[in-house]
């Protein structure tokens, strides 16, 4: 009975210990920044730093951070796509996996062509009335063109473009 | 409560814990990455001109750096190692590729100048000093104004100078290239782009130096100052500019000019050389004022819509990598069609294989448009040929051979430029097209003299 509880008081020790440790390691990757909606968690880990760069100095910044354009509108939708993203990007970074320069993947594209149009419903009603509802070829994409309102700024030289 | 639940129970926890320790420390080691960019273990000055120094600050570029001795053709560029025997007058075992041998036509174009002697196909930066000390063009008497592109320069122009740059850049223009040769040691190194206290970029060529200065003046904008006043990222392809440049030697002492005082664009470049009397050689079979054109690929660049869009050569020529937490830029200065993903998807959301078949299909068509260009030169050389064997006087050939200098100029500036149109491709066509305007009207020009002759089939 006494060795039975001593292997128990082990357990929960050691029980303790993972847990500490594991508590320990997500304050120290700010793993509750996560969970705001504060564009610099996203640069928490240096591979999206030209992207918070890029935002910083965009059109977007003052209206719309990561959150507004990267995760849909709702409250399961937002944690379920953070969530999505999280382990998928937590993965690849921790391996080193990943491909470079970084890509959107299809889905969280489709994301933020939904919140382009949410937001300038105003503007694409007319634009979008005759689409198909599928996304293929014929699929009038928003940010093919404007890619970069939200970041991805590249700083013009006007020196021959007067001549 | 069980035995074996409480084993079970310290094994997850003993495995979650070694987990969080594994998660830990990596992501402690992340952090660490993000920290400390480059440590300074050796000082550097404006005299350092070995590259080896510098790469005990800055090894990663350093690495890169020295990897532009790989040799890697693309469809229409660069070239793969062609091994020689080494020679005691020449010691180099690989070279790159004749483009003599490739193009016979160029042989014709360049007749009586030493480019239809010995013109090769590009490699990379590690080769400029010896492929240009063993060209076998030296045997035309090269000056040392020739060593502004292809050595480390800087230090041995201020030390000639006695610490006076454009000072000692005139010295060694006058020197003859064999006297020269003897100052330099190393091809470009860091310190041709790189301020050394602050490793920003900097132009230190006195050709770019004054050419800039002369573009900005015909623009309005009175002793412009690069150093002064180009913003970084014009920088980023203005110390490239320093040599990818037309340039020709003014007068007799041999002063390193770059054309640009009227303007970047051919035709602004060609009225220049028409001011300035200006001639490389006479072509030696029609009595042509000829010009040879060199590398312009700053030039056609400037009109394409890369550099529109506000893209520097270092974005495409040496795209950032990612080291570490570190971005650098890839100091292997190469095709960007060796390096797609760095290079082009950082922009262009396509697979690589698209955005290659892409600028495939405009070097394709460049291509087939300059050869066109080039056979339409030729058949100007020897119709001029016939008329003046036919015993035609200067002035009745004068007409065709001003079209064979304007012409042959024009398709030269789109060959010897080292993108194969894809810098500007649209000004590249046009460049070319006019080329075999000028070509024909040339021909056109010589039908009194030559009607009823037997010429070369058409």
């Amino acid at each position: 009975m006494i060795k039975a509880h001593r292997v128990a008081v082990v357990a929960a020790a050691l029980a303790g210990a993972a847990f500490g440790l594991g508590g320990y390691t997500f304050l120290y990757a700010r793993g509750w920044s996560y969970l705001t909606n504060d564009p610099r968690a996203c640069a928490n880990c240096h591979v999206m730093q030209e992207q918070y760069a890029g935002w910083l100095k965009s059109s977007h910044r003052s209206v719309a951070a990561c959150n507004d354009c990267h995760t849909p509108p709702d409250f399961l939708g937002k944690y379920f796509t953070k969530a999505e993203n999280g382990f998928r990007h937590s993965l690849a970074f921790t391996t080193g996996d990943f491909h470079e320069p970084i890509q959107i993947v299809p889905r969280d594209r489709a994301v933020t062509e939904r919140a382009c149009r949410h937001c300038h419903a105003e503007v694409v009603q007319a634009m979008v009335a005759h689409e198909s509802r599928r996304e293929g070829r014929d699929f009038v994409s928003c940010i093919r063109c404007h890619g970069s309102v939200g970041h991805l700024e590249l700083q013009a030289t006007d020196v021959f473009v007067a001549r | 409560m069980s035995k074996r639940l409480v084993v079970m129970v310290a094994l997850v926890a003993a495995v979650a814990a070694a987990l969080s320790t594994a998660l830990l420390v990596n992501i402690f080691e992340r952090k660490q990455e993000a920290r400390n960019p480059f440590y300074r273990v050796v000082e550097l000055t404006d005299e350092t001109v070995d590259p080896v120094v510098w790469g005990k600050n800055f090894p990663q570029q350093y690495d890169g750096y020295l990897r532009t001795v790989d040799q890697q053709r693309t469809r229409y560029g660069g070239s793969e190692a062609l091994p020689v025997t080494p020679s005691e007058a020449d010691p180099r075992s690989f070279v790159a590729q004749s483009k003599l041998a490739d193009d016979p036509r160029l042989k014709v174009i360049w007749a009586g100048y030493a480019f239809s002697v010995d013109y090769r196909k590009k490699r990379g930066h590690a080769h400029m000093l010896e492929d240009q000390t063993y060209t076998e063009r030296q045997q035309f008497k090269q000056p040392g104004t020739c060593l502004h592109c292809h050595a480390s320069i800087y230090v041995p122009y201020k030390k000639l100078g006695g610490g006076d740059l454009i000072e000692g850049f005139e010295a060694m223009n006058r020197k003859s290239f064999q006297e020269a040769r003897q100052l330099v040691t190393h091809p470009i190194s860091c310190i041709d782009c790189h301020d050394p206290e602050t490793m920003a970029l900097r132009v230190t060529r006195p050709g770019f130096l004054e050419g800039i200065r002369a573009l900005k003046a015909s623009q309005g904008i009175a002793d412009y100052d690069v150093n002064q006043a180009a913003t970084r990222q014009e920088m980023r392809s203005y110390v490239c500019g320093q040599c990818h440049v037309e340039y020709y030697f003014k007068g007799p002492e041999k002063r390193l000019t770059y054309p640009w005082a009227k303007g970047i664009k051919i035709e602004q470049i060609y009225a220049y050389y028409e001011e300035a009397g200006f001639t490389d050689w006479t072509h030696a079979e029609t009595g042509a004022p000829a010009l040879k054109a060199q590398h312009p690929e700053f030039e056609l660049w400037s009109q394409g819509i890369h550099a529109r869009s506000g893209v520097a050569c270092a974005d495409c020529h040496m795209p950032y990598v990612r080291s570490g937490a570190l971005k650098i830029s890839d100091h292997h200065v190469r095709s960007p069609l060796l390096n797609i993903a760095n290079a082009c998807q950082t922009c262009h959301k396509w697979p690589e294989a698209e955005l290659l078949a892409r600028a495939e299909t405009i070097q394709e068509r460049t291509f087939k448009l300059r050869s066109l260009a080039m056979d339409a030169v030729v058949e100007l050389i020897s119709d001029i040929k016939l008329a003046k064997a036919a015993g035609a006087s200067d002035e009745q050939l004068e007409e065709a051979r001003q079209a064979q200098r304007r012409s042959q100029f024009y398709v030269d500036f789109i060959d010897a430029e080292n993108s194969t149109g894809f810098h500007a491709p649209q000004e590249a066509t046009r460049i070319a097209g006019e080329a075999i305007d000028f070509a024909r009207r040339g021909q056109l020009s010589l039908r009194p003299l030559n009607a009823g002759k037997p010429g070369k089939a058409r």
